[in-house]
């Protein structure tokens, strides 16, 4: 795919972002947020955020419900913009790029990053056309091809063994805990950077659960993982780094460890040990 | 202490059973009362083709002598026009609703071009024949053909095949729009392989009941002005053309001056029933070929 010139980019930004708050300056920033806000209407959803997001790494953001932290992470992928009333300030800088700018074509940004959507959300469609989807959008005819993609990100999200005799069945045929990993090899399938998920097993039982925390794992290998959950020990199981919201403000944002063991600010520690939220 | 007490609840009882009872009663009597006027209606219709509908009377032209008339013309005359009405129709209908649904900015302009195509739905329809036979027979310099009639019928239905269309676009969930754009693809891929499929079915539906009105419609194409008797069989978009409920309100109109006119007349209705009965099963036909699960 097209990904070189952004990695070129990539190169000549890591210089200019020496500021990272947090451990590891060498990281190579995959988001870089700065002063963002953003309105529904008059509400002001997100305020004054700066993060600093890394590549290959699992970042997680917590905080209680109606915090904007699925607001934020719609954000890095413009979702937020299927909503009508919605604006923004400041910038976020993809590699180097700014995103919010509307020169930035959102649909070249979704293809860099993919999400997975709270509720299991498959086509009803059959599992190789649901996961044939985005490479078809993206003007892949070739049978073999799309062969060759369906089962390397089938693979990719550990389901492949579990449907490889069934490609052309309904997916909605499939269990919660499958269709989810289905759809995260669907957004695999579009061969993004980024992996986008809003609070991914929060409809799933826990052994589905524990099955795509395991594999966000394996993910975090080759792909950049932004995950909101509401699940604190989730997010102390698998996340690098935390990031916790509160009332549309980046309270906190640290290493896991640190933010679980040592919180700098009150509320985020009123929050971890339950006292709220 | 409580606030729900038992031994009123179940003095109430009684009451709130009877009258559960009674309103069954009433619903069932509304179903009924139709169901009787419609089998009294098949009834006579039958009573009085009975020994009018052979393969003469199918395959033969129009003539004034009941005996030697057949309906072959108005038949083809109605399937003429409907090919007409189905494409302009639902080209027109789903495009409007695809553009008032998901293009359109959401405000004032849209809410009242909301409004008025809700009213259309409602304008009788010798008013479409009036518009029709000054636009399409006059102004454009039609004539009373094929075209000009099937034009008409589809303005008259336009309104009830984009409400249906838009409640159907309406009902698609949208996270599965949501998963579509989230993986890049534009507002027009997200339409044409998630929006419009999962919305078929519940299109179709409107565009059967919208197609059914139309075939059976009389008023408008009096107006724009069918003549009573026309001997050749239409062989184009651009014949003149008889149609079956003209036909039936033709024979029925002059059944005091020949008898046996009635007996056409219902003959004609069962055919149209028919064909009516054969264009709906193949269209939910169609509809259940492209129903999705989820």
């Amino acid at each position: 795919m097209s990904l070189s010139i952004v990695k070129e980019n990539t190169e000549m930004q890591l210089n200019v972002n020496n500021n990272v708050t947090t451990a590891q300056a060498s990281n190579k920033l995959v988001f870089d947020t700065k002063d963002l806000n953003l309105w529904y209407g008059n509400t002001h959803a997100l305020k004054d955020i700066n993060l600093q997001i890394n590549e290959k790494e699992v970042t997680a953001i917590i905080g209680p419900s109606g915090c904007g932290k699925s607001t934020y992470l719609k954000t890095l992928n413009r979702m937020v913009e299927l909503v009508p009333t919605v604006r923004t300030t400041g910038e976020i800088m993809y590699k180097g790029k700014s995103i919010l700018d509307k020169s930035f074509k959102v649909e070249d940004l979704r293809t860099h990053v993919g999400m997975v959507f709270q509720k299991p959300n498959p086509f009803p469609k059959s599992i190789y056309d649901n996961i044939a989807y985005g490479p078809r959008i993206h003007g892949i005819r070739n049978k073999k091809i799309l062969d060759e993609i369906v089962e390397k990100s089938l693979r990719g999200a550990y389901i492949w063994d579990e449907v490889k005799d069934r490609l052309k069945e309904n997916a909605y045929g499939l269990s919660g805990g499958q269709q989810q990993r289905l759809c995260i090899a669907r957004t695999l399938a579009i061969e993004p950077d980024v992996i986008l998920m809003d609070e991914p097993t929060s409809a799933l039982d826990p052994k589905s659960t524990l099955k795509i925390e395991d594999l966000v794992q394996e993910l975090k290998k080759d792909y950049s993982i932004i995950i909101v959950t509401h699940n604190m020990q989730q997010a102390a199981r698998i996340s690098d780094r935390t990031a916790f919201f509160l009332d549309g403000e980046v309270v906190e944002f640290d290493v896991t460890d640190t933010i679980f063991t040592n919180p700098a600010d009150k509320r985020t520690e009123d929050y971890i040990s339950g006292r709220f939220g | 202490m409580k606030y729900i007490d038992v031994n009123q609840v179940s003095k109430r009882m009684n009451g709130r059973i009877a009258k559960n009872n009674i309103l069954k009663s009433i619903f069932l009597a509304a179903t009924v009362f139709g169901l009787i006027v419609l089998a009294i209606l098949i009834y006579r219709v039958i009573v009085d083709s009975v020994g009018w509908i052979d393969w003469d009377f199918l395959t033969g032209r129009l003539s004034t002598a009941a005996e030697r008339a057949g309906i072959m013309g108005a038949i083809l005359g109605t399937l003429w026009m409907m090919l007409v009405v189905a494409p302009v129709t639902l080209i027109l209908g789903i495009g409007t609703a695809i553009y008032l649904e998901l293009y359109a900015k959401k405000g004032k302009l849209q809410s009242i071009i909301q409004t008025n195509i809700s009213n259309l739905a409602g304008v009788p329809s010798i008013v479409y024949g009036i518009l029709g036979l000054t636009i399409f027979v006059r102004a454009m310099d039609m004539g009373n053909i094929i075209l000009a009639g099937g034009l008409t019928l589809s303005l008259l239905i336009l309104p009830i095949v984009i409400v249906a269309a838009q409640e159907a676009i309406r009902a698609v969930p949208s996270f599965l729009s949501e998963a579509s754009y989230g993986m890049g693809a534009t507002k027009w891929q997200t339409i044409k392989n998630v929006i419009l499929p999962a919305a078929l079915p519940g299109i179709l539906t409107g565009a059967i009941l919208a197609l059914s009105r139309a075939i059976g419609e009389t008023a408008p194409l009096t107006v724009i002005g069918i003549p009573a008797l026309i001997i050749p069989f239409p062989e184009g978009i651009f014949d003149k053309f008889t149609a079956l409920p003209m036909q039936i309100y033709y024979w029925t109109l002059d059944s005091s001056l020949v008898a046996e006119y009635a007996n056409l007349a219902a003959a004609t209705i069962v055919v149209l029933l028919v064909l009516l009965f054969v264009l709906n099963s193949a269209a939910i036909f169609i509809r259940n070929k492209f129903q999705q699960r989820f």
